[in-house]
């Protein structure tokens, strides 16, 4: 047991705490501090985005600038969190479930975009598919755009959303064990009849936390998709890049109501996760008390 | 946990399983990632140091590297106290900023730097107290640290929050008994004990830091020599059709976030040692 279940208060022999105005004063210096660094932020948002009431904030999210970038994000979105989604499960299932030589080189790999800058992730798909790049000449011959185009946003966003649902799934499977899965095939269920029927049911928390902040970046990428994108208006600007292209036309309000969307997608991102985070360790907890 | 060797394992899948996780991880990280490297290597070397060591260059790698670790010792310090905070105090509405703490992650980049940049410009909610006493936050090298503090600010409370949650009090007792004051025991032996996660936490936020773009082209004025950080000079260089040049500055930056994941990787090996 951790010391938490027990009162302090309780413990008169020792001091393990610190007298009241010291705990005030440090709960008050950390509130400031996140306050002026997490909540003013949020706040100006909403803030500025509503600076011209609500017809002007309708209006900028009516443009069709606006509605296309939005679209794009959405399809940006629906391709790279399924493929992630995907290579999450089958990489924890390996990685979890199975001891080989090799494994923690390989989820050290796994790991690797996120320790890479956003443009540099987006400068080696110019590299490979751009002009002067190894593919580049035969694409162009062939008429495929990827660069300036939406498969190279796809692509640069699949690779900055990578690890996320694959790191989520790896501890929280191996934290599980086998026994439950040996069960069920000793009992003669098949491959697939074990995975959906008992690892699905203990890893679906993991997963929804997983998909909502591979989500999340998927959505909100900036560096990596500005790279590739060619911000063409209307065909391959994505809400984040709508976002820098009205900032620097000085349109403010505007800018500030198309990011609002995305700072509301913030906030339902981090209220799933809550509640994920919330349900997985029920599940943790409920699993060690059946042990 | 006793793992068994692979021939003791009955669970299926194991080859399709990671051979696909390897081909994927190829297709989508490693050979793009290999490019880079290509490309640089058919630059010949003196090009290549020409190129990464150029005064401009240079002054990059200053403003980026010099605004990251101040970024991330702000990071350090105010991230323990929010940690401590969060596990030892109750007040109300803490389960509301347990949540918040990661709204860094969840809040996209360019969001977070039109904001900060509207917060602290000359007009902005705070620039407008801080201008008249001669502090310039937007559009210099301390608005890119600003910039950075935000987006580094989960890393430091979540890694050093579990810990301090596993953390015994038993020996807080024992060090109270013995006649350590408060402060005593929290320097002498909750320091200690907390160190190599604030460690990780500290390079874990200074390389996000490093490679940040997004959230700090807005604030920083972008100023050639004085206010550029790296990573945009990487996509000026590619606005100049100057792709020799952006490849090798990236392979710099690469080099260095491998060595920044080297470490990180030791010190969590180091944490995980240090807990048991």
């Amino acid at each position: 047991m951790v010391g938490k279940g027990l009162n302090k208060k309780e413990r008169k022999g020792a001091t393990v705490t610190e007298p009241a105005w010291v705990r005030s004063l440090l709960i008050a210096i950390a509130l400031a501090f996140l306050a002026l660094f997490l909540l003013l932020p949020l706040a100006a948002v909403f803030s500025q985005a509503l600076e011209k009431g609500w017809e002007a904030y309708l209006a900028a999210l009516k443009e069709p600038d606006t509605i296309s970038a939005i679209r794009l994000t959405l399809i940006t979105a629906a391709v790279c969190v399924p493929l992630n989604l995907f290579f999450g499960i089958v990489a924890a299932w390996a990685i979890a479930k199975f001891s080989f030589p090799g494994k923690s080189f390989l989820i050290t790999l796994i790991d690797l975009p996120f320790s890479v800058s956003p443009v540099v992730s987006g400068l080696i798909y110019v590299l490979i598919f751009g002009l002067q790049g190894w593919l580049g000449p035969w694409l162009q011959a062939h008429d495929i755009k990827i660069i300036f185009a939406v498969p190279g946003i796809i692509l640069a966003t699949i690779f900055v959303t990578f690890p996320f649902i694959a790191r989520e799934l790896i501890p929280l499977m191996e934290s599980q064990g086998r026994e439950e899965e040996e069960a069920a095939l000793t009992l003669g269920a098949n491959g697939l009849q074990t995975f959906f029927r008992v690892t699905f049911p203990n890893i679906k928390w993991g997963i929804l936390y997983g998909v909502i902040l591979c989500n999340a970046r998927a959505m909100g990428e900036f560096g990596a998709v500005s790279v590739v994108s060619g911000h063409v208006r209307g065909s391959t600007n994505t809400i984040p890049l709508q976002v820098e292209i009205l900032y620097n036309e000085y349109s403010y309000a505007a800018a500030f109501a198309v990011a609002s969307l995305l700072a509301l997608l913030a906030l339902v991102t981090l209220a799933v996760k809550t509640v994920a985070e919330w349900k997985m360790q029920q599940t943790i907890t409920a699993a060690e008390t059946e042990r | 946990m006793a793992w068994s060797g692979r021939k003791n394992n009955v669970l299926p899948g194991f080859t399709p399983a990671l051979g696909y996780t390897i081909f994927y991880l190829s297709l989508v990280v490693l050979i793009p990632l290999s490019a880079l490297f290509f490309k640089t290597a058919s630059l010949s070397w003196d090009a290549f140091v020409a190129a990464v060591t150029a005064p401009r260059v240079l002054a990059s790698y200053r403003v980026t590297f010099g605004s990251s670790l101040a970024a991330a010792l702000i990071n350090a310090f105010f991230g323990v106290l929010v940690a401590w905070v969060l596990v030892r105090y109750r007040f109300p509405g803490k389960k509301l900023i347990d949540a918040l703490v990661d709204l860094p992650f969840a809040l996209p980049t360019a969001v977070a730097g039109i904001t900060l940049a509207s917060i602290y410009s000359q007009n902005g909610w705070l620039g407008r107290y801080l201008e008249p006493h001669g502090i310039k936050v937007a559009f210099t090298p301390l608005g890119i640290a600003v910039a950075m503090v935000f987006i580094g600010l989960p890393f430091v409370v979540r890694t050093v929050q579990p810990v301090l949650e596993e953390l015994d009090q038993e020996i807080e007792e024992a060090a109270s008994c013995l006649g350590a004051n408060r402060w005593q025991t929290f320097r002498r032996v909750l320091l200690p004990t907390m160190l190599p996660a604030i460690l990780t936490g500290f390079a874990l936020s200074f390389a996000r830091a490093v490679g940040e773009y997004g959230s700090i082209i807005f604030i920083a004025g972008n100023m050639p020599m004085v206010s550029e950080i790296t990573p945009l000079l990487i996509i000026t260089k590619l606005e100049q059709y100057d792709y020799a040049g952006a490849t090798a500055i990236a392979t710099v930056m690469l080099v260095v976030s491998f060595v920044m994941l080297l470490c990180i990787n030791l010190l969590q090996k180091w944490s995980r040692r240090f807990a048991e």
